[in-house]
């Protein structure tokens, strides 16, 4: 009985790829149309195969095209980890202390409203890199989403849980640590998935303003230079790259609250 | 199920007098008024009234996450709450929510022993021990000890709290309208547990309830609050002897008790129609 229903997932998940492989198939045969199509009244968008070979051809062994990838996984990390690092422990005090909130919050409503590729400008004038200006407007972007979700996380764990711990006899420190903290994980999770994205639109952005490497600058070069190859191995490789991202994101959050996983409450909110 | 109808394992206590509680919020709101009444030791009341009549209020109060601006509650004759004093909340009064509070990142064996774990009085293998035990005790329930509670059925999960509170050895068991979300068989099944848990572990129980047949099915004694201002209306001791069961509903006596307090209820319940209150709870 088990093995048969295991047989049959499996012939369920193949199928569910089979169908995503059909869908990938069909939008690759509609680009190469539409690309030759484009061709005949001047159009400049190269085809899928114009792109496979020219990726093949002198980037795969390039050991640069590499290093855009190093050089913005790297920007994200470092912003995407100082978001989360500063983010969280200010949303968390947000949202436990009514005197944080009052002083921080109108402050923080100001800023957040501010697309992330408006501190360009600031930030580079600021910092003394257009490394860390880069890293800057990527932890910009990330930082408003992490707070606000957390904050807003703190402010709706069930009034009743903290009821629960003190009647039991819990300590208020106890209940910071095994109350609050895994009680906001789930919006901490959120935060991150929503900060990830944030944070490759943004990186794209400013590397493409002001970078020497990176994926964005790559893709930008491939438009100065009239290389719409390279414009398209550009926006491949970032979106690969952000696909990746987000799965870490997954994985991460799901090491994070084993628990979830199990919870319809849970499962599928984000 | 069979009940379980020995002598009490530990001495009964747990006598609560309500003393001409009142709790206004803000200035205008006044929940309950001069609402007074006596809970013997072991007794199981349950307590029914209108939505928003201050129900929980009171529960609230004897809970200590909430304290009255008029009279005293004493529990063994010991000061609980007083006016403006808010009782401490204390392992010795546990409540189970209608909307349920086990904790969805602790396991269930993690969930029950969090009270003993916290009042390090006990050692965290006989904590262990001992929640496992209470868990098989109750249903065997120490089969989805290593589960978390969003893997298990909400009838589990009223019971995994009853097991949480109980451990702590309370003198009383609050439970806010537990079982108000359940479908008819599930609450049926909850109903028979709670009767073979109180059997087994005669504690004081506070049961706020809406539904009349379960009050009388459990309790020792119905009171019945009045619309807002909450006070106590009436008390109906029902004498259905115990252990109870489900089949007691057709009973003649059951019957003579249902309308007796459906007619006390729907009173209130149109009073508080009348003045166009919104539901509160």
């Amino acid at each position: 009985m088990a093995a048969k229903g295991r047989t049959q997932n499996a012939v369920a998940r193949l199928f569910a790829h089979w169908r995503g492989a059909v869908a990938i198939v069909a939008f690759v045969l509609v680009w190469q149309i539409l690309g030759t199509m484009s061709s005949t009244f001047g159009g400049k968008i190269p085809t899928p195969t114009q792109v496979t070979q020219t990726f093949f051809a002198s980037f795969v062994d390039d050991p640069r095209y590499w290093r855009n990838w190093a050089a913005s996984f790297e920007r994200v990390l470092w912003g995407f980890g100082f978001a989360q690092l500063f983010g969280i422990p200010l949303g968390i005090a947000l949202g436990l202390s009514r005197t944080t909130e009052e002083i921080v919050f109108p402050v923080f409503e100001v800023l957040r409203p501010i697309p992330p590729l408006a501190w360009v400008p600031v930030s580079i004038l600021f910092w003394p890199t257009h490394e860390a200006s880069i890293i800057f407007i990527t932890f910009i972007g990330a930082f408003f989403v992490i707070v606000i979700n957390v904050f807003d996380g703190i402010r709706h764990i069930p009034e009743r849980y903290f009821w629960l711990a003190t009647s039991l006899g819990a300590t208020p420190w106890r209940i910071f640590l095994r109350i609050v903290l895994p009680a906001v994980i789930p919006s901490v999770a959120v935060g991150m998935t929503l900060g990830i994205a944030i944070t490759w639109d943004v990186l794209v952005a400013a590397e493409m303003i002001a970078g020497d490497l990176g994926l964005g600058r790559l893709t930008w070069e491939g438009y100065v230079s009239n290389t719409p190859e390279i414009v398209i191995v550009g926006m491949i490789s970032i979106g690969i790259a952000g696909y990746l991202s987000a799965r870490i994101v997954d994985y991460i959050e799901a090491r994070l609250m084993p628990w979830a996983q199990h919870d319809p409450k849970f499962r599928g909110r984000r | 199920m069979r009940s379980v109808a020995s002598a009490p394992a530990t001495a009964v206590n747990g006598a609560v007098t309500i003393d001409a509680v009142g709790k206004v919020y803000g200035e205008t709101v006044v929940a309950l008024e001069d609402c007074s009444l006596e809970i013997a030791a072991g007794e199981f009341l349950a307590l029914v009234g209108p939505s928003g009549c201050g129900k929980s209020t009171l529960l609230n109060i004897l809970a200590g996450f909430d304290h009255p601006t008029r009279g005293t509650v004493t529990l063994d004759g010991a000061p609980l709450a007083s006016a403006d004093r808010a009782a401490h909340p204390g392992p010795d009064r546990i409540v189970v929510f209608q909307e349920g509070a086990l904790f969805p990142w602790k396991t269930v064996l993690d969930n029950v022993t969090y009270g003993l774990k916290v009042q390090r009085q006990t050692a965290p293998e006989e904590a262990r021990a001992r929640a496992l035990d209470m868990l098989a005790r109750c249903g065997g329930l120490d089969r989805v000890a290593h589960q978390f509670p969003g893997q298990i059925s909400s009838g589990m999960q009223r019971r995994v709290e009853l097991v949480r509170a109980l451990i702590n050895d309370p003198k009383m068991l609050l439970l806010d309208e537990p079982f108000r979300a359940m479908d008819t068989v599930s609450k049926g099944r909850m109903h028979q547990h709670l009767l073979d848990i109180h059997a087994q572990f005669p504690k004081t129980v506070f049961f706020i309830t809406h539904d009349l047949e379960e009050a009388i099915l459990l309790a020792d004694t119905v009171a019945v609050m009045t619309t807002r201002p909450g006070r106590i209306r009436s008390r109906v001791a029902v004498d259905l002897p115990r252990p109870r069961h489900a089949r007691m509903i057709a009973s003649e006596r059951f019957v003579a008790l249902k309308e007796q307090l459906i007619a006390a209820v729907h009173e209130e319940a149109l009073k508080a129609f009348e003045r166009g209150e919104r539901e509160l709870a």
